[in-house]
């Protein structure tokens, strides 16, 4: 994971003198350095960033990983206990 | 002389303070003033024109994005300090000695965390040391870091022509060396550089007395008394003025040395919010109701302190209204000019000028000389009593060297060229510029989406940045092309509002500024800066006042 933010921040470029929007490359460029000028990131040293980068991509990927897990399983759980309540209900009703 | 009515500021009449009118400028009559309705008086000579500030808000995206930056730092400043105190890095700041280490902390209040952590991170951006006069355009020496900006060295290479945009240089009279200096050189071979004592014992030169004439005159008050450096004539006069039993009313956003001086007098201290009438019409009725806090009696001298511009916001103060209830109640006004004279004004008078005030209005008039006369010192301006009494009784008189005669040489020359005295109408041309290129300025910014405090009069031209990482990147970005700003950060400001200060000076040509504009929108653009969100409407918001103090 170190590597591949290692990598990533030597694939794009820290000063971004240009906002040349033609090339894909160039803009996801500017939108990394906004990432990095948000988050007060461009101001730490390269270490500091590449550990910043990495245990947010790791909660990222947490964080997906749970939702790919468990949404589906809580979602039709949800539904059975709300169809059971409105089962209920017709029952007494009617 | 304008006159407001006592019963203005009663009737809560802020609200009409930012309505956009038409400018009822005409060349004979430039006053300005502030009432609730529109007053068309046919005596007197006074059109009266509304002050326009604004100090919008930024979206909420924004603030919470800035936490959210300072909050990044602080976790990382937590982290490094422990690896500096576990030894597992070297530390390079300043710690306490072995022997030490059980004594109370010197290091870990949070000026020293974020000195240490988040400052040092950008502190290239600050104390740049340049190599010529600070004129319009300025050599700055370059110089790298290579241990993150724990230590520099200089690279011997010199950056020239730098559009300065920081220093304050109002009328472009801090310059190199030209004929019109030819009586400083002269002062210089003649009386020498130094003086060698105080003003009391032998070091009043007859220098001084012609210069503090020429301020008398200036002005249009009674009598002058120059110092040697504007910090010091605050904060040892206004000790000399005030003392135990007196009350203070201090603005909230007022500099240091109007601070400390309050402090050291002794005197009682209450904060008003800046340039709030309401609040400061309760505190005067306040004190005079009730008195001294426990034995009632009343209050010996009550003394309302206040700037002509504010520095860090560029606004102006309202000084009518603060006239009209300084005579209501039977206060006293001191007003430090020190950012407004020279400045503003149609010949540049400053802020009672501005607003065609008469200046025996005011009772201490106080200035410095640094900003528009190209020279170091201050004064202090009123009636011949007061100022009698206080070249007596000033701690600066008795203590502090006099000021230096080729420096008051050369505030004599600056100022008689503004006033016009040497025979030239160049001076008031340059005033004339300052007000063109200040207006310029703020026009464009405001067109361009930026977020300006101020009041659009004043050439103090803060611009809001707020994320900490976007403050070094702007400051960097702007040295690289070869355009020097001063930004602002923590202490100075509040947290989540840096911002970088421009100061307009009539030594700017258009296309300075022009390049100026062009590098700001680029900026703007790259860092995403253009936060206002009244880019091109044609009336400015009303600035709504939610903390009204409603009198009974």
């Amino acid at each position: 994971m170190t590597m591949c933010t290692l990598y990533l921040d030597r694939l794009c470029n820290l000063e971004e003198p240009t906002m040349d929007f033609r090339h894909v490359k160039n803009y996801l460029s500017w939108l990394y350095y906004q990432y990095q000028i948000i988050s007060c990131c461009a101001v730490l040293e390269p270490w500091e960033q590449s550990m910043f980068n990495t245990i947010l991509l790791t909660i990222f990927a947490m964080v997906v990983y749970t939702a790919y897990v468990f949404i589906p399983i809580h979602v039709r759980l949800a539904w059975e206990f709300f169809s059971k309540i409105c089962g209920y209900h017709s029952t007494i009703s009617s | 002389m304008a006159n407001p009515r006592g019963s203005d500021v009663c009737n809560g009449s802020l609200h009409n303070h930012k309505e956009q009118r038409d400018n009822l400028k005409t060349e004979n009559c430039t006053k300005n003033g502030i009432v609730q309705e529109i007053q068309q008086n046919e005596e007197s000579q006074c059109h009266y024109k509304p002050l326009v500030e604004s100090f919008e808000e930024a979206p909420l995206h924004v603030m919470v994005f800035t936490y959210m930056g300072y909050g990044v730092g602080t976790l990382f400043g937590y982290f490094r300090d422990f690896l500096r105190s576990s030894g597992i890095e070297k530390c390079n700041a300043a710690v306490e000695r072995e022997e030490q280490k059980n004594f109370v902390p010197l290091y870990q209040n949070f000026e020293n965390f974020y000195t240490r952590n988040l400052y040092m991170r950008i502190r290239d951006n600050w104390n740049r040391p340049i190599c010529s006069a600070p004129g319009a355009q300025f050599d700055v020496l370059e110089r790298v870091s290579d241990d993150y900006n724990w230590t520099f060295r200089f690279t011997g290479r010199v950056i020239k022509d730098v559009i300065n945009m920081g220093s304050y240089n109002f009328l472009g009279l801090a310059s190199e060396y030209d004929e019109s200096m030819r009586t400083v050189k002269e002062v210089l071979e003649e009386y020498g550089t130094g003086v060698a004592s105080t003003r009391q014992e032998m070091g009043t030169l007859d220098k001084h007395k012609e210069l503090e004439d020429l301020v008398a005159k200036f002005l249009n008050v009674e009598a002058a008394m120059v110092f040697g450096m504007g910090f010091a004539t605050n904060s040892m006069n206004i000790p000399a003025l005030v003392g135990k039993g007196c009350l203070i009313l201090s603005d909230e956003l007022n500099h240091a040395s109007l601070v400390l001086g309050a402090r050291l007098s002794g005197a009682t201290i209450r904060v008003f919010k800046h340039n709030n009438m309401q609040n400061l019409e309760k505190l005067l009725r306040d004190a005079i109701v009730y008195g001294q806090p426990r034995i009632r009696r009343a209050w010996r001298k009550i003394l309302i302190l206040v700037e002509g511009i504010y520095s860090m916001e560029g606004s102006i103060v309202n000084l009518p209204q603060i006239v009209a209830l300084k005579k209501k109640y039977k206060a006293y006004l001191y007003m430090d000019e020190a950012h407004s004279i020279g400045a503003v004004g149609p010949t540049g008078r400053g802020v009672v000028e501005f607003f065609g005030m008469d200046p025996r209005d005011v009772d201490v008039l106080m200035g410095t000389f640094t900003k528009s006369f190209g020279s170091s010192g201050g004064y202090i301006a009123g009636r011949k009593d007061l100022v009698d009494y206080l070249r007596v009784h000033s701690h600066s008189a008795v203590y502090a060297t006099s000021m230096s005669p080729p420096v008051a040489e050369q505030i004599i020359r600056s100022m008689k060229f503004i006033m016009g005295l040497d025979g030239t109408t160049q001076g008031l041309q340059r005033v004339q510029q300052l007000a063109k290129n200040t207006r310029y300025f703020r026009q464009r910014l405001n067109k361009m989406g930026f977020i300006i405090y101020g009041n659009e009069e004043s050439p103090v031209v803060p611009l809001l940045l707020y994320m900490p990482a976007k403050v070094a990147a702007f400051a960097r970005h702007l040295l690289n092309r070869k355009i020097a700003v001063v930004v602002v950060g923590f202490p100075a400001t509040p947290l989540a509002e840096a911002r970088t200060r421009f100061c307009v000076s009539a030594a700017h040509t258009q296309e300075m500024l022009d390049k100026v504009l062009e590098a700001l929108d680029e900026m703007g653009e790259l860092l995403q800066l253009k936060y206002s969100r009244k880019k091109n409407s044609a009336c400015p918001e009303l600035y709504d006042e939610t903390n009204f103090e409603l009198n009974d």
